[in-house]
C-alpha cells in the first residue's frame, strides 16, 4: 500500500472475442511483494486477464509491462508464450487443475525447472553420454523439489503419481510446480476452490508464506473470507471492467462492488446478459 | 444377471447381425471354374454359419466375462500385472537380450533371416515409440523417415562410391532433417489431424520417389548397394583377399554375412533403446512426457513446445533413418514398394499393442507380430486372420497394450510402477 514499486502495470488492456469484449481497457497495478487480488462475478473476465498476462491469449490492444526487482523490463504483450515463464518468470495455475497426473509428484517438479536442467545437458547430446554438469544440476533441482514438497506437506508422497493425489493435494502441488521455475510473479487462478476449511487455511499459510518469500503473487479467488485476510490490495471486475481498486477495507465498503455482486445492475447495465444468471452461485463479499 | 445376459446377448445378436453382412459374400460365396470353363458362384452357408456363431458366441462371452468382473477390479488387476510384468521384466529383458546374442550360435540360416526382420522392426518401434510413445504425437507416417534413411544410403553408395558406415549418420541426419520439415507444418495439430497429414507426409515420399526416376530410378528401384564391410573386411560368399572368411581362415560361408547383419541391425536396434532410456530420465524426455500428458500445462511452465516437438520428431526419425539406411544394405535392392502404408501401420500397431512408451513392450509385440506371423505361415490364407484375432484379444484384455504402466525416470525412494489408467495416451 504503502508506495511500493509496481511489479506489474496493465495500462488499458482490451481482449476482443469476435463481438464480446471480455476485456475492456482495464488498468490496474501489481505491487511488488504484495498479493493482488482480482475477484468479480462470473464471467467479469478475470481469467481472460490472466491468460493475456500469461500469453495464452494476446491481446487486442494495450501494455503490460513487467519490471523485475533488477530493474530489467518485460513487455509481456509481445513475448511469446513460453518465453513469459522463462525469461519474464511469471508463473501460473490453472482453474481446472492442470498437473501431469501420469508422472510422479517429484516428476512434476522436475518439469517445471525444464529450462535450468536443460543448460547443464549440452543440448540433450552431453547428457546422453554422460558428459556434462548434469548430476549436480539435477540434485540441485530435487533438493528444490524437496523444499517445495516440505512446504506443501507432500514428501511422503514424492513419488506417487500426481494423479493421484487427492484434489487438495493437486492444488498444492500446482502451486508447488509454478514455485519451482523461480517466479517474480505467481497469479494464481482460483486456488481455493474445491477446497475445504482446514484446507483453505493451510492455503493461506502457502500464500503468505510465498509472499512474504519475495514473490508477488496475483490471485483470482471466489472465496471472499481468502481474499480478505491475505490480499494486500484488491482490483473488483465486472463485464471486463474494473469498477473498483484499492484495500480491502476500502473495496468492501464501495457501493460499486456490493452492487455487481448482488446482481443490481447499474443504469448501462440494464440487462446483465449471462452473468446476471451465474452471480448467484457466488457467495457475496461478506459485508460487516 | 437376466438383466445383463438380455443385454450380453442383444449385444451379441448385433454383432452377429453384422458379421453376416460381412462374411455373407466374403466367405459365403466362391467363385469356382465351372463344368463348362466359365466362373461359377459356390455357396458355402456352413461356412458362413460356423463364421457368425463364432462371432455370436465370442461377444456373448466377453460381455458376460467383462459384467462379471467389474471396473474397479480390473483396475486394480491391471495395477498388479503391471507391477508383476515390472518385475517379471527385470529378468525377462536380460534373457531376451541374452537369446539375441546367442541366436547366431544355432547357425541356421532361416533363424538369422528372421532375427534381422524382427530387430529390423524392434529397431523401428523403438524408433516410433520416441513419438508416439514419449511425446504422444500420433504419426502415421514413419514409414517416410526409413524411406528417407533408405535412399540416402542407396544413393549415396551406388553414386559417390560411400561406405555403409561413413552413410550411416548421413543416412540418420537427413531423416532427422525431414522429421524437422514435417514437424514445422504439424506443430498445432492434433490427433485426428495430426494423423492424417503425417499419413500424407508417408505417402508423399513414396510418390516423390517413384516419380523421381532421374535420382531414384522409379519403380524400378536402386540395384547393387553394396553390402556392409566389418572394418573393410567383406563378406564374399567365395572368399578372396580382403574378405573375412580370407582374414580369419574360415571357410567362406553366406551365413558369416548374415550373422554380422545381424549384429549390426541388434547393436544399432540397443543404440535406440539406450538413447531413448537415457533421454527419458532427462529433461528432454521429461519434456516429451510432460506435453503428452498437459501441453498447455508444460508452455506454462516455460517449456518450448515447438523444440520440444521437434527434438520428438527428429530423434525418433533419425533412428527411422538407421533402420532405412541398414534396410538398403541388407537388401542390396530397394524399390518404393517397400515403403508403404502397411509398414507404417505394423510398425505403430507395434508401438499399440507392446505399450506406448515401454521398451519390453515394444520389443515383444515386435517378436510375436514379425515372428509370430513367420511362424504361422503354414497356415497360409488363416495367418492374416489369426493375426487380426491376436491384435482384437490382446487389446480386449491389455487395452493399454501388453506392458502398460509407466515407471517414473525418477525417485526420491524406490521407483514404484504407475498404473496406465493414470498416464495420458496424447492427443497429438
Amino acid at each position: 500500500m504503502n508506495a511500493a514499486a509496481a511489479l506489474l502495470a496493465v495500462a488499458d488492456l482490451s481482449m476482443r472475442f469476435g463481438g464480446l469484449r471480455a476485456v475492456d481497457a482495464l488498468s490496474f497495478e501489481a505491487r511488488r511483494g504484495e498479493i493482488t487480488a482480482v475477484i468479480g462475478p462470473n464471467g467479469a473476465g478475470k481469467t481472460t486477464v490472466f491468460n493475456c498476462i500469461t500469453g495464452f491469449y494476446r491481446p487486442t490492444a494495450g501494455a503490460l509491462t513487467l519490471r523485475h526487482p533488477d530493474g530489467t523490463v518485460y513487455d509481456l504483450e509481445r513475448l511469446p508464450g513460453f518465453k513469459i515463464a522463462s525469461r519474464a518468470r511469471v508463473a501460473r495455475t490453472f482453474q481446472n487443475i492442470r498437473l501431469f497426473a501420469g508422472m510422479t509428484v517429484l516428476e512434476n517438479l522436475l518439469v517445471a525447472q525444464h529450462n535450468a536442467l536443460m543448460r547443464t545437458t549440452g543440448f540433450g547430446i552431453g547428457a546422453v553420454l554422460g558428459l556434462s554438469r548434469y548430476p549436480a544440476a539435477e540434485r540441485a533441482a530435487i533438493d528444490k523439489a524437496r523444499f517445495w514438497l516440505d512446504a506443501i506437506g507432500l514428501l511422503a508422497r514424492a513419488d506417487d503419481p500426481a494423479g493421484a493425489l487427492p484434489y487438495g493435494a493437486q492444488r498444492r502441488l500446482e502451486i508447488a510446480r509454478a514455485m519451482c521455475i523461480d517466479p517474480v510473479l505467481l497469479c494464481l487462478d482460483e486456488p481455493a476452490a474445491g477446497l475445504n476449511p482446514r484446507e483453505t487455511d493451510e492455503l493461506t499459510g502457502l500464500l503468505l508464506r510465498i509472499r512474504d518469500g519475495g514473490c508477488t503473487l496475483l490471485l483470482i479467488e471466489h472465496d471472499m473470507g481468502l481474499v480478505m485476510r491475505v490480499s494486500d490490495h484488491i482490483v473488483v471486475l465486472d463485464h471486463g471492467r474494473k469498477i473498483s481498486d484499492g484495500d480491502p477495507a476500502a473495496v468492501r465498503a464501495d457501493p460499486a462492488v456490493v452492487a455487481a455482486y448482488l446482481g443490481e445492475g447499474d443504469e448501462d447495465e440494464a440487462e446483465p446478459v449471462a452473468e446476471g444468471i451465474a452471480a448467484p452461485e457466488i457467495a457475496a463479499p461478506e459485508l460487516r | 444377471m437376466s438383466a445383463t445376459l438380455r443385454a450380453a446377448s442383444r449385444d451379441a445378436l448385433l454383432s452377429a447381425l453384422v458379421a453376416l453382412g460381412l462374411f455373407g459374400p466374403m466367405i459365403g460365396l466362391l467363385t469356382a471354374p465351372g463344368p463348362t470353363g466359365g466362373l461359377t458362384l459356390v455357396s458355402r452357408p456352413a461356412a458362413v454359419a460356423i463364421a457368425v456363431s463364432t462371432v455370436f458366441a465370442g461377444r456373448l462371452l466377453l460381455l458376460l466375462w467383462r459384467a462379471r468382473r467389474g471396473r474397479r477390479a480390473a483396475y486394480a488387476q491391471n495395477r498388479a500385472l503391471a507391477e508383476w510384468l515390472n518385475r517379471a521384466g527385470r529378468y525377462v529383458g536380460p534373457a531376451l537380450l541374452l537369446g539375441a546374442l546367442l541366436l547366431p550360435l544355432t547357425g541356421e540360416r532361416y533363424y538369422l533371416d528372421l532375427g534381422v526382420l524382427v530387430m529390423t522392426y524392434v529397431m523401428l518401434g523403438w524408433g516410433l515409440n520416441i513419438v508416439v510413445g514419449l511425446a504422444g504425437l500420433l504419426d502415421l507416417g514413419y514409414v517416410a523417415f526409413y524411406a528417407v534413411g533408405a535412399y540416402s544410403y542407396a544413393i549415396f553408395s551406388t553414386t559417390f562410391g560411400l561406405g555403409f558406415w561413413t552413410c550411416l549418420p548421413i543416412a540418420g541426419l537427413l531423416a532427422a532433417l525431414w522429421g524437422v520439415i514435417l514437424g514445422f507444418p504439424v506443430l498445432r495439430l492434433r490427433g485426428d489431424y495430426l494423423a492424417i497429414v503425417t499419413l500424407a507426409f508417408g505417402e508423399i515420399i513414396r510418390i516423390v520417389l517413384v516419380n523421381w526416376v532421374s535420382l531414384t530410378n522409379g519403380p524400378n528401384g536402386i540395384s547393387g548397394i553394396p553390402r556392409p564391410t566389418l572394418f573393410g573386411l567383406t563378406f564374399n560368399a567365395g572368399g578372396g583377399p580382403g574378405s573375412f572368411a580370407d582374414f580369419f581362415g574360415v571357410t567362406p560361408s553366406i551365413t558369416h554375412r548374415i550373422a554380422f547383419l545381424y549384429y549390426v541391425i541388434l547393436g544399432l536396434a540397443l543404440l535406440t533403446n539406450w538413447v531413448t532410456l537415457r533421454l527419458r530420465r532427462q529433461p528432454l524426455g521429461r519434456a516429451w512426457e510432460a506435453m503428452r500428458e498437459d501441453e498447455i500445462a508444460c508452455r506454462s511452465l516455460g517449456i518450448n513446445i515447438t523444440r520440444t516437438k521437434l527434438t520428438a520428431f527428429a530423434t525418433g526419425a533419425l533412428f527411422g533413418g538407421f533402420a532405412g539406411a541398414f534396410f538398403a544394405t541388407r537388401q542390396a535392392f530397394i524399390s518404393p514398394e517397400s515403403f508403404t502404408f502397411i509398414e507404417s501401420a505394423i510398425v505403430l500397431a507395434i508401438v499399440v499393442l507392446g505399450g506406448l512408451g515401454s521398451q519390453l513392450g515394444v520389443a515383444l509385440a515386435a517378436l510375436v507380430m514379425i515372428g509370430g506371423g513367420e511362424l504361422f505361415r503354414s497356415f497360409a490364407e488363416y495367418r492374416m486372420l489369426a493375426f487380426g484375432l491376436a491384435l482384437v484379444v490382446v487389446m480386449v484384455l491389455r487395452p493399454r497394450g501388453l506392458v502398460s504402466g509407466r515407471t517414473p525416470s525418477v525417485a526420491l525412494g524406490a521407483r514404484r510402477e504407475i498404473s496406465a489408467e493414470l498416464v495420458a495416451e496424447g492427443r497429438g
